[in-house]
């Protein structure tokens, strides 16, 4: 179910869970299916001892994508017209993750009505690892 | 990286879903998604990442018969053992070889983007820069421009990326 405009304020946030003790088997998992099997992501020998890493980390767009997730969750499914962000921190196995999308603006663009958001995606810590804006379509 | 043909699959998009932990019906049940405003299973927002799977001669996939820089054996499967630096400047952005990772990454959706669809990719670069780090030493930032259209030659997803290389393992 889509947003509406004339429901939607702004200062507006809307926050949500996407990883919970994130584990080194989700970072393969998405390893698989985007297709990006650097080690660095995949094989905890490598990162450390080769690298010089403390351990595997996530892929930046594993962060994003799980971002995304509660960009769509709020929006509506295929509402999103723009999304991008900064990758402000690394995320690594453990990691607990909740992001965040807070309304910059609301206006009307031809016919069409356009949320402006700002998205933020913070660890157990209180950290930023990713830091951006997004724009969705609405309903009237 | 250029694909020629990066087709949108139902498979594909419901692993890509489950790897981000997310469970929305939109990205695996055909039912839910016929009777939704979109009509069709369509892809997540982030789902072009993708892509490399069909590009052939994407750097951070094992192929088959050539030597993988992953550990095996020993630490790493390349020569010298720091061999995952050595490609570094041919990694695209979203993958970070060795000292390059992934800084940026912005989508623009022009089109709606599902199962059916048959995607071509073209990329282009964009700017580079230089910083100084604290912890890292120097960055050296390069911008990635990546068009994804349809098979009607549509575009339908514009991506801009920024990779970062830098001197020192910036683990935070």
């Amino acid at each position: 179910m889509a947003l509406r405009a004339r429901d939607l304020e702004v200062g507006a946030v809307f926050e949500e869970p996407v990883v919970e003790d994130l584990k080194r088997t989700q970072i393969v998992q998405y390893a698989g299916a985007s297709g990006d099997y650097n080690p660095l992501h995949t094989d905890e020998v490598f990162a450390t001892r080769v690298a010089g890493y403390p351990s595997v980390f996530a892929h930046g767009m594993l962060t994003m994508a799980m971002t995304g997730r509660m960009l769509t969750d709020f929006v509506g499914d295929g509402r999103l017209t723009g999304f991008g962000g900064r990758f402000t921190a690394q995320v690594w196995p453990g990691d607990t993750l909740v992001a965040t999308a807070t309304v910059a603006a609301v206006r009307e663009q031809g016919t069409e009505h356009v949320a402006e958001l700002h998205v933020r995606t913070v660890n157990q810590d209180g950290v930023e690892v990713f830091s951006g804006t997004a724009t969705a379509r609405l309903d009237p | 990286m250029a694909v020629d043909r990066f087709p949108i699959e139902a498979g594909h998009i419901m692993m890509f879903a489950r790897s981000a932990g997310d469970p929305n019906p939109i990205y695996y049940d055909v039912d839910h998604a016929g009777s939704s405003e979109v009509g069709r299973i369509i892809a997540p927002p982030t789902f072009v990442q993708a892509a490399a799977q069909f590009d052939p001669d994407y750097p951070l996939r094992p192929k088959i018969g050539q030597p993988w820089f992953g550990s095996g054996r020993e630490p790493s499967g390349a020569a010298g053992g720091g061999g995952g630096q050595r490609d570094s400047a041919s990694a695209p952005p979203g993958g970070g070889v060795g000292r390059g990772l992934h800084a940026e990454q912005h989508f623009e959706y022009h089109r709606p983007l599902g199962v059916g669809d048959v995607l071509s990719v073209t990329t282009r670069p964009g700017a580079t820069w230089e910083k100084e780090g604290r912890r890292a030493g120097r960055l050296t930032f390069a911008e990635t421009i990546t068009e994804y259209r349809n098979q009607d030659g549509d575009l339908v997803v514009t991506a801009r990326s920024v990779g970062v290389r830098t001197e020192r393992a910036a683990a935070s």
